[in-house]
């Protein structure tokens, strides 16, 4: 009895297979995207102030701003497909989606996978500490107590780089933020759009160090091997850099996260160039 | 403030679009339940076959249903069938696919254990007063198998109905998907999240509590005259 089954499920398997291998390359070409008039690109819905959908049920954001521009500048229609931080790449495997630029960040092992543009978003480490105290130097961690979330890269980072900072974990953000308040670290660090973000809704810190550790990029992200779209974004985006756009796209939907006295410049990347 | 956190839900257009994803959530369960009801009763006769080929592919369709969790086979229509074939399928379609491909074996395999459960001397006296092959099925096995079927049928389309929170995942956007955008959107009131969560709570408690009233009241009228269902 079990041997039948185990035989279906082995000619099951050897027709997906089969029929993988007779798939042809299906993603569309910028040609085929002009041809339908409708490019379709993947964006957050959830991830304020990145990509999000409003409360009269339109999205809105940094990603979709530029999402907004790509299609204009195509001379298409914008399709917008809500999707999630962990099925990102299934979307551009599956060819459900021209585009992705739900706050994609670069990685070696992505990069396997999908074909990156150039960035236009860049994310590295901050540190938020107390006007009282500000830490604006890492030498300055030194034999002090750094509040960190588990598992993130600022814990790695500072493990490597700076083992004589003392690091005091928590499990979540929202427990190492309460540390924090509570006193019990002398700073907190994590990615700079978040201690950037919670130092605005939280008087008396002030976010001393604005970007350290190895440099994250934010890039969009095309189905692997699709060649035409990618020169196209990637030439877009050189363009739009002379325009300065993306600080314009900052001033439109990042700015109010932020605070007037942040520097766009410290997430801002114009042109593709870091 | 606790009113700080509720007053999300009416901001905009906030509390429409949670209806209008509620509308979708029963779409989806309601063409799901129907396509299972009727596959399902084929499904179940199968099952019953002496054939052992049928009776093999049935229990082959059962085990898949059982062992795969709902979000892998969504996983398998939605990305799957467009890698590999590239059926470009959208997220309710897929959606209504595997739910049904679900719904047809748990309701099969409901509607052949009521009718097995049927004592054999039903039939045997049935026939025994002359009852044709068709009478004892329509007024004798029909009825009880009916009787026994609907608490289960039941319990299995409130589980169809939660289910379908499983969507959200390809791109399909229901009640949950939208509870989350209006989070995301209030990230920094802590409360919103909260009160979004109790009325997608309300929402789903709104559609499943009528129909297990309806359960329970027709459970009770087939109880009280045992040949009701067959007048």
């Amino acid at each position: 009895m079990k041997r039948w089954i185990r035989g279906i499920a082995l000619a099951l398997a050897l027709v997906l297979v089969l029929a993988s291998a007779a798939a042809a390359e299906g993603f569309r070409t910028l040609d085929e995207i002009r041809e339908s008039g409708k490019i379709t690109i993947g964006l957050f819905h959830d991830k304020k102030p990145f990509g999000y959908v409003d409360e009269y049920g339109e999205y809105q954001g940094y990603d979709v701003y530029l999402a907004r521009r790509l299609a204009q500048d195509l001379g298409v229609e914008l399709e917008i497909v809500a999707v999630d931080a962990p099925n990102r790449i299934e979307f551009l495997q599956s060819f459900k989606t021209d585009v992705i630029l739900a706050n994609f960040t670069y990685t070696a092992e992505r990069a396997e996978q999908v074909d990156f543009a150039l960035p236009y978003m860049k994310v590295a480490l901050g540190v938020v500490s107390p006007d009282g105290a500000l830490i604006t130097d890492v030498e300055q961690l030194k034999g002090k107590k750094l509040i960190v979330s588990k598992g993130t890269t600022a814990e790695t980072f500072f493990e490597q780089n700076y083992p004589e900072v003392q690091l005091v974990r928590y499990d979540s953000y929202t427990d190492a933020y309460l540390g924090l308040l509570d006193g019990r670290g002398d700073g907190l660090s994590t990615d700079n759009t978040e201690v950037l973000a919670w130092a605005i809704e939280n008087p008396g810190f002030s976010v001393g160090i604005e970007s350290l550790g190895s440099l994250d990029t934010i890039n969009p992200a095309v189905s692997k091997g699709n060649e035409t779209l990618l020169a196209w974004i990637n030439e877009e985006i050189r363009k739009l850099g002379e325009e300065n756009f993306f600080h314009a796209d900052y001033e439109a939907t990042l700015r109010e996260t932020y605070g007037e006295n942040a520097d766009a410049d410290a997430l801002v990347v114009e042109g593709g160039v870091i | 403030m606790p009113d700080l956190g509720i007053s999300v839900l009416f901001r905009g257009i906030n509390f429409q679009r949670l209806l209008l994803g509620l509308w979708v959530t029963l779409r989806i369960a309601l063409i799901t339940i129907g396509v299972s009801l009727v596959l399902g009763l084929l499904f179940g006769l199968l099952m019953l076959r002496k054939n052992r080929l049928s009776r093999g592919f049935c229990r082959l369709w059962l085990e898949i249903v059982r062992f795969m969790p709902q979000l892998v086979l969504l996983y398998l229509v939605y990305f799957g069938f467009a890698r590999l074939f590239g059926w470009n399928l959208d997220g309710e379609l897929s959606a209504v696919l595997v739910f049904s491909f679900w719904g047809t074996a748990e309701m099969g395999d409901l509607f052949r254990g009521a009718l097995t459960s049927i004592p054999k001397h039903q039939r045997e006296s049935a026939a025994a007063l002359g009852l044709t092959r068709a009478q004892i099925n329509r007024y004798i096995l029909l009825p009880q198998t009916a009787r026994r079927l609907l608490p289960q049928a039941i319990n299995l389309s409130t589980r169809i109905i939660k289910t379908t929170a499983l969507v959200k995942m390809i791109n399909v956007t229901e009640v949950l998907k939208v509870g989350q955008q209006i989070i995301g959107q209030y990230y920094r009131e802590p409360a919103a999240a909260f009160w979004v969560y109790a009325a997608v709570f309300l929402l789903y408690f709104l559609i499943c509590w009528p129909i297990s009233l309806l359960a329970g009241w027709l459970e009770k009228r087939y109880q009280d005259g045992p040949a009701a269902g067959a007048a």
